[in-house]
């Protein structure tokens, strides 16, 4: 831990209490900081400690992603215009497998990298104006961007309607995160959203 | 070893057989053969050198070679070994009945098989323990014990009594059981269940997410295989586009067989087919024809009703799906690296700012990488439409990306031929795809209308351009190695043997086609399609999404792709036009019934054009180097 202080100057005591939390459920690995903060650096061609949404946007293929604007949006946390790099290594905890073995228990909160917490990142993803829901215009603009420029407006709202229309329980129109966890319940969604860090 | 060089071998031969598929799984076999051979002269393991030889080649030829030949050496393969198992069964049967070989020691016996189940298991113990440092889900202990259980390779001994008891144990007893005990085990199998919707959204989503952090994140290691690909893969414009056109392929015929009824819920409209409007129910061909993971088949009668237009529907839906969401980038880009021909675009439409802000940075970056990308212009070609569009029109032209008159500058040198090829094509994508292809189709396609067909699809990934005209005259681009270039192609939009089914869907679909009209004189086609070219001006990226959409656009295309030919700047940007503008919907009727009688003619058509060089091709004298390697 001390080791890790040298290296993040930037970080203050409270983020420390944060990464021994990480540490604790062995989410996220010293070897891993390391090597998240050298990409952190190389991201900040500014070295002010901090990135911005234009650090992100010097991504090149991230460009080629139809929705790597929202995922860059993601790391920032609403009203905040600048990342630090706790925040930074927070959202990327996010993508590392789940510990399956892990028991169950109410009363410690749900870790970082838990499938709840992957369908929460992905689920604001969708919900960008964070009502909880995903309304139908919020849908429409996802798969926009997710599909091919040859695709009618028409299709997509019945594209929007049909997806709606399947996980939908309560009938109000609009995806809550419960419904769209329960559309979502069959796919290995720990498969999906992990990544392995490198050792 | 000696199986990895046949493999090696095997792969770039397939890669150039373009041109003779029927030899391809002779090819396969023959090679194959060979290596075993040599193996035994050298007295090395030819079963092994077999095994490795299958396994080493596999990624490469299947990508290489055609669906039929794939086909061809799959079914072979399954009958020579089911036949060999055979044989070998009886002889196993026949032994085990010939008193006069035995020998009987039941020490030895029960010795081996206990000593089978352990070391068996201690062997792949030893080996997924390897295997979990390197994968992403390990390996649990069930899978373990099925993996140990389900070795069926019976232990060498001198004794043939005992080796044929051993492997009557096996088989009988261990085949027997398997079953019963993945069961007990709960063993989760694989389920065949057809993603819903939702999943199938929300997991190209996490696809791309997943990608777009690992980008972030900045783990993803530089590919080398990008290089082995290179080497030992065909060039394939787009193995993305295939399996579209396929898609393409299913659902027209789904959508002729229903009579042109087709799911309002996907707004697919198709003026309704009457020749094949006799079958009544809803077909199954999609869903028939995605089981047998063959080629198209046009045998109605195999297929069977599905009742219902909701599962109708929610096929259409699946396939238009499949057909049209972006993928991602694969961590493993073998196949897929040639993907992600509309991202970018699609990008820079609803991202401009994004990309206005990044487009300096990417300019350096992009000509730095280049080298690196080569494998992966195809899924940054898109994306770095507009990016080398600037990145050229800097120098060249003046640039927004919404500038209708690009004046084409010939610029690129030859020794950076390669490099520069890449941002031209990427500039006028679909020109490249249409340079390829032409020269092809005269040569290949002994028929014009497939010719003309498959022309026409090539252009719907981008816009169809003049360069079959520059493609054919090398001194236009002043670049020499044209003609190598476009030689080394050897690409098809749809492989031949679709494009009969293709063809086929076609006729059928166009029961009203009119005689093919007389080869008309350039002028009046330059004029009529130019005139409509500023009606579609985003159509040509439209290949029909799906079956509907797709007859009228095929021919859409089609016309898109001879007044491409004629009236460069606009296709020049269209890629970038299109960003700003959704397309309508199908083309309007007119050019549609312009298109069915000019859709035998376009072979001829590209003759002329090739002969005669249009005018408007000047000005794109740039050099369309449509090598891609």
């Amino acid at each position: 831990m001390i080791w890790c202080a040298a290296v993040l100057p930037n970080t203050n005591t409270n983020s420390m209490n944060r990464w021994f939390s990480c540490f604790l459920f062995n989410i996220v690995t010293p070897a891993h900081i390391v090597r998240l903060y050298d990409r952190f650096e190389a991201l900040d061609k500014e070295k002010t400690g901090h990135l911005r949404p234009q650090d992100f946007g010097a991504i090149n293929r991230l460009a080629m992603n139809p929705i790597g604007d929202r995922i860059i949006g993601a790391f920032f946390s609403p009203g905040q215009e600048t990342v630090d790099f706790h925040s930074f290594v927070r959202i990327l905890a996010h993508f590392r497998p789940a510990d399956k073995k892990r028991p169950k228990d109410p009363s410690m909160p749900e870790p970082v990298n838990s499938r709840t917490s992957k369908l929460k990142f992905a689920f604001q993803l969708y919900d960008q104006d964070k009502d909880g829901k995903i309304s139908r215009a919020e849908l429409l603009q996802v798969l926009r961007s997710m599909l091919e420029m040859q695709v009618t407006e028409e299709q997509l709202e019945s594209i929007a309607d049909r997806t709606i229309q399947e996980a939908d329980l309560d009938k109000d129109d609009a995806i809550s995160f419960e419904e769209f966890r329960k559309s979502l319940e069959k796919v290995n969604i720990d498969h999906k959203m992990s990544i392995r860090f490198l050792r | 070893m000696v199986g990895l060089i046949f493999a090696a071998l095997l792969a770039f031969i397939t890669r150039f057989t373009k041109k003779v598929r029927i030899i391809e799984p002779l090819l396969v076999f023959l090679m194959v053969y060979l290596a075993y051979l040599t193996a035994e002269l050298f007295s090395l393991s030819a079963i092994l050198s077999m095994t490795f030889c299958g396994i080493g080649c596999n990624k490469y030829v299947e990508a290489n070679i055609s669906q039929k030949s794939r086909t061809t050496v799959k079914y072979t393969m399954k009958t020579l070994a089911s036949i060999a198992e055979t044989i070998i069964f009886i002889f196993l049967g026949i032994s085990a009945v010939d008193k006069s070989k035995w020998a009987w020691d039941t020490g030895l016996i029960s010795c081996t098989l206990i000593f089978i189940f352990v070391f068996r298991a201690l062997g792949v113990v030893m080996q997924t323990w390897v295997l979990n440092w390197f994968r992403l889900v390990p390996l649990d202990k069930i899978d373990q014990v099925v993996m140990s259980y389900g070795e069926r390779v019976p232990a060498k001994d001198y004794f043939v009594a005992t080796t044929i008891i051993v492997v009557f144990f096996t088989v009988m007893f261990q085949g027997l059981t398997i079953k019963p005990l993945v069961n007990w085990l709960k063993v989760p199998r694989a389920t065949n269940r057809k993603p819903t919707i939702n999943e199938e959204i929300h997991e190209r989503l996490f696809d791309h997410c997943l990608t777009a952090v690992e980008d972030i994140a900045g783990l993803k290691v530089e590919f080398d295989k990008n290089y082995l690909s290179k080497l030992l893969r065909e060039y394939r414009k787009s193995e993305l586009w295939e399996v579209y056109q396929k898609i393409n392929i299913r659902d027209a015929i789904s959508v002729i067989d229903q009579g042109g009824n087709v799911l309002t819920s996907a707004r697919l409209s198709l003026p309704s087919m009457a020749s094949r409007a006799s079958f009544p129910e809803v077909t199954n061909v999609t869903n028939y024809l995605r089981e047998n993971g063959s080629g198209v088949c046009l045998d109605l009668q195999v297929i069977d009703n599905v009742p219902g237009a909701k599962v109708e529907e929610e096929s259409e839906t699946h396939h238009f799906l499949a057909g049209n969401l972006y993928k991602p980038r694969r961590r493993y880009q073998s196949h897929y690296s040639r993907h992600f021909m509309t991202v970018g675009d699609h990008r820079e439409r609803q991202d401009r700012e994004i990309f206005q802000r990044n487009m300096k940075s990417r300019m350096e970056t992009f000509k730095t990488t280049r080298h690196k990308r080569l494998t992966e212009t195809r899924r940054t070609r898109r994306g770095s439409d507009v990016k080398e569009q600037d990145l050229n029109d800097k120098p060249r032209r003046n640039v927004s990306w919404q500038d209708k008159d690009p004046v084409v500058v010939p610029v690129e040198s030859e020794d950076e031929k390669g490099e520069h090829l890449e941002p031209e094509k990427e500039e006028d994508v679909g020109i490249t795809f249409v340079a390829r292809k032409v020269p092809d189709t005269p040569k290949e396609r002994p028929k014009s209308v497939p010719a003309g067909l498959e022309v026409c699809q090539s252009p719907s990934m981008a816009p169809p351009s003049p360069t079959c005209s520059e493609r054919n005259l090398p001194w236009k681009g002043g670049i020499g190695t044209l003609p190598v270039c476009v030689s080394m192609e050897a690409t098809k939009i749809i492989p031949i043997d679709l494009q009969q089914a293709w063809n086929q869907s076609i006729s059928s679909l166009e029961s009203l086609a009119s005689p093919p009209g007389p080869v008309e004189p350039l002028h009046p086609r330059v004029s009529a399609l130019s005139r409509l070219g500023g009606q579609r001006p985003v159509s040509y990226s439209g290949s029909g999404v799906s079956g509907s959409g797709f007859g009228s656009r095929g021919l859409g295309e089609e016309k898109e792709e001879e007044e491409g030919a004629l009236s460069d700047q606009e296709q020049e940007l269209q890629p970038l036009m299109s960003s700003s503008v959704r397309p309508p919907g199908p083309p309007p009727p007119p050019p549609l019934a312009q298109g069915l009688g000019r859709r035998r003619n376009p072979c001829v058509y590209l003759r002329s054009l090739v002969t005669a060089p249009p005018p408007g091709s000047e000005p794109l004298a740039r050099s369309r180097g449509p090598t891609q390697l």
